[in-house]
């Protein structure tokens, strides 16, 4: 499948993956009006830059073949594409038990404080070409490609 | 405390209704003029401190960002201008020294735009690059004076000996920029783009780097006064070897990186301890006369067993064609000449804006003195400084230049905005900086992609310009004077560059 590959030499640390994961996830997909009314102050982005010193990377869900959320989650609320292979969250079937979060190696799921439930998970930015976190990396340090089937 | 007479140059215009407070500006800003205030959730400026790079303006999601000239300037003379008066204060506050980078900043005449290309009309057919073959194949190197031939049962083999060429795809290469002065990920980049396009790319005085020595078959490795980096191995990990004697952006003198720019990996590459300043000394200490540098020349020869071209690079200056016709004599394969214009990463602003003579004028004669002197053939010609566009290129040609060589058009291209501080080691594009923070923001994957972009634009529009001319191979425009005619040029000029005037026929 198509994944999402990261070279943390390239990653620069600006964040521009995380403001742009932000907008891709919200009504409207316009950054001002997204950052003005649409996205709460408090909102994590599927994607987060890790950084110490001077080395960071963007790190996002790696869409596991063998992915431990879908095997803890107990209504069937984290799930696997069965046409792209991503693993998607159905957010009316979450209960709020964060089990994914508890058995993510990554760490890249987050809840919403308010209703408990899982309100950041990335989805390949399902329907596009490229997620935005890749589309508008500056320099390269995300790539989406399908190198599984490379020859 | 002492009071601050002069204000910031620039003045960063924040457009409140469009900054999202991301603080995507201050993660890049290298000078710390952008800050966030997290308690009143707000990005300021300190305008003290922008040097007007465009990181932020060009890395802004929202494009809330804007710099300008700060419309406060002092009052001022036609002679006193504003940057006269603030490099007075500035040296009465600190008794230094102007520093500065990249070319000439002063507003000499340009003869690239004084000179004129010729076409062709009705009596003479111009070539469609497209649809006929053209050819801008460069061969660097000393020609023989003749070519003799041998006859053995009817299968004929040349006789003369063929001392060693470079073969350029077009007629422009990467002049000498050191690891030191710019990054591993610029050197990266160049190195990759001059193998890929075939023409070939230079190290500068600073070293190869070990990651390069595969791109070894394109790279011109550079001895300078410095000698940083240079052994046998050195000498031999290349295509040629270039002696640097000057520099156009400052003639006469020599180089220091600070030991705070010479980490781990400069320190191997260069060879000297890690954190001391590396200093190129004003001449090589060995040379004092030309019978020197033919010293020098053969001594390299001979480490590199004649299978490789040596360059000597001088600075455009009063005597220059008396002084490349020395260089040849002493041996040179190739006389780099390196103009007005030309780039630094580092230099008094004095010397960078008042020593030298443009480039166009050097051509000119050193071309000049050669054939007159029946030399020509004995060393190609190589110009350096300042070259802009693809137009400047092909005039260099018609003036007598075997190729060119690009370093700021080649940095512009890895993102470059001319900012002139490379010598602050703080560049925000990754380009003249070795902090590793910094670096990473040029990715040679995208660099060498950009840089050989440039090289095929301007290739077209050479092969263009030459079918116009109706010429198809770019050997039969070199120093073909009569397709340029001059514009806005006394007669002393005129004679220099050896061009009749706009108007005037064949």
């Amino acid at each position: 499948m198509k994944r999402i590959y990261i070279s943390e030499e390239y990653c620069i640390g600006c964040r521009l993956c995380e403001i742009h994961c932000l907008v891709a996830h919200t009504k409207s997909k316009k950054i001002l009006k997204a950052f003005k009314d649409e996205i709460p102050k408090d909102a994590t982005a599927a994607v987060l830059v890790e950084e110490e010193g001077h080395l960071s990377f963007a790190l996002q869900c790696r869409h596991c073949s063998d992915a431990p959320c879908i095997e803890a989650c107990m209504t069937g609320a984290m799930y696997r594409d069965k046409k792209t292979g991503a693993v998607l969250h159905d957010e009316d079937k979450c209960v709020g038990c964060w089990m994914c979060i508890m058995v993510c190696p990554f760490g890249v799921t987050a809840a919403d404080p308010a209703t408990h439930k899982i309100t950041s998970k990335c989805d390949l930015c399902a329907g596009q070409d490229s997620p935005a976190c890749v589309a508008n990396c500056p320099n390269e340090a995300l790539v989406y490609e399908d190198r599984e089937n490379e020859s | 405390m002492a009071l601050k007479t002069y204000e910031s140059e620039f003045k960063i215009v924040r457009d409140d209704s469009k900054c999202i407070a991301c603080q995507v500006c201050v993660r890049q800003c290298a000078n710390n003029a952008h800050i966030y205030d997290a308690e009143d959730e707000k990005v300021y400026a300190d305008d003290s401190k922008c040097v007007n790079c465009h990181r932020c303006v060009s890395m802004c999601p929202t494009k809330a960002l804007h710099i300008e000239h700060t419309p406060l300037q002092f009052m001022g003379t036609a002679n006193w201008t504003s940057s006269a008066i603030r490099n007075v204060i500035k040296q009465a506050d600190t008794g230094g020294v102007v520093l500065t980078a990249m070319g000439c900043d002063k507003k000499y005449p340009n003869y690239w735009d004084r000179i004129l290309l010729n076409a062709s009309q009705v009596t003479n057919p111009s070539i469609d690059p497209l649809r006929e073959p053209m050819e801008l194949k460069t061969i660097i190197g000393k020609k023989p004076d003749k070519l003799e031939f041998e006859n053995k049962g009817g299968k004929v083999s040349l006789k003369t000996h063929l001392t060693p060429q470079l073969e350029l795809s077009t007629p422009i290469m990467f002049s000498a920029m050191s690891y030191g002065s710019i990054s591993l990920n610029a050197h990266k980049s160049l190195a990759r783009a001059a193998f890929e396009y075939g023409i070939y790319w230079n190290t500068g005085e600073g070293g190869l780097h070990k990651d390069l020595k595969k791109y070894k078959d394109r790279t011109i490795v550079q001895v300078a006064s410095g000698r940083f980096g240079v052994n046998s191995e050195y000498l031999n990990t290349s295509a040629a070897v270039e002696i640097k004697i000057g520099q156009g952006a400052k003639p006469g003198i020599g180089g220091h990186l600070p030991g705070e720019k010479v980490p781990e990996e400069i320190s191997v590459t260069r060879m000297i301890p890690a954190g001391t300043d590396a200093l190129s000394p004003a001449p090589h200490h060995d040379i004092y006369s030309i019978e020197d540098l033919k010293q020098l020349v053969y001594a390299i020869k001979e480490a590199t067993r004649y299978t490789k071209p040596v360059f000597v690079k001088i600075a455009a200056v009063h005597n220059v064609s008396s002084i490349a016709s020395g260089v040849v004599r002493a041996g040179a394969d190739a006389v780099v000449i390196d103009g007005l214009l030309g780039g630094t990463g580092a230099a008094p602003a004095v010397m960078r804006d008042n020593v030298g003579i443009p480039i166009e004028l050097a051509i000119a004669v050193v071309d000049a003195r050669f054939r007159d002197e029946g030399i020509r053939n004995q060393a190609s010609i190589i110009a350096a400084g300042g070259f802009r566009n693809s137009a400047d290129v092909i005039k260099a040609i018609a003036l007598g230049a075997d190729a060119v060589y690009l370093g700021t058009a080649a940095l512009v291209a890895l993102g470059c905005h001319v900012c002139q501080k490379c010598y602050t080691g703080k560049c925000n594009w990754g380009i003249a900086t070795q902090d590793p923070y910094l670096t990473k923001r040029l990715n040679p994957n995208i660099g060498s992609g950009r840089l050989m972009n440039l090289l095929r634009g301007w290739s077209i529009e050479i092969k263009e310009m030459l079918g116009g001319m109706g010429i198809n191979a770019i050997e039969s425009l070199r120093g073909n004077r009569e397709h340029l005619r001059g514009i806005d040029l006394h007669d002393k000029e005129r004679e220099l560059l050896g061009i009749k005037a706009a108007g005037e026929t064949w």
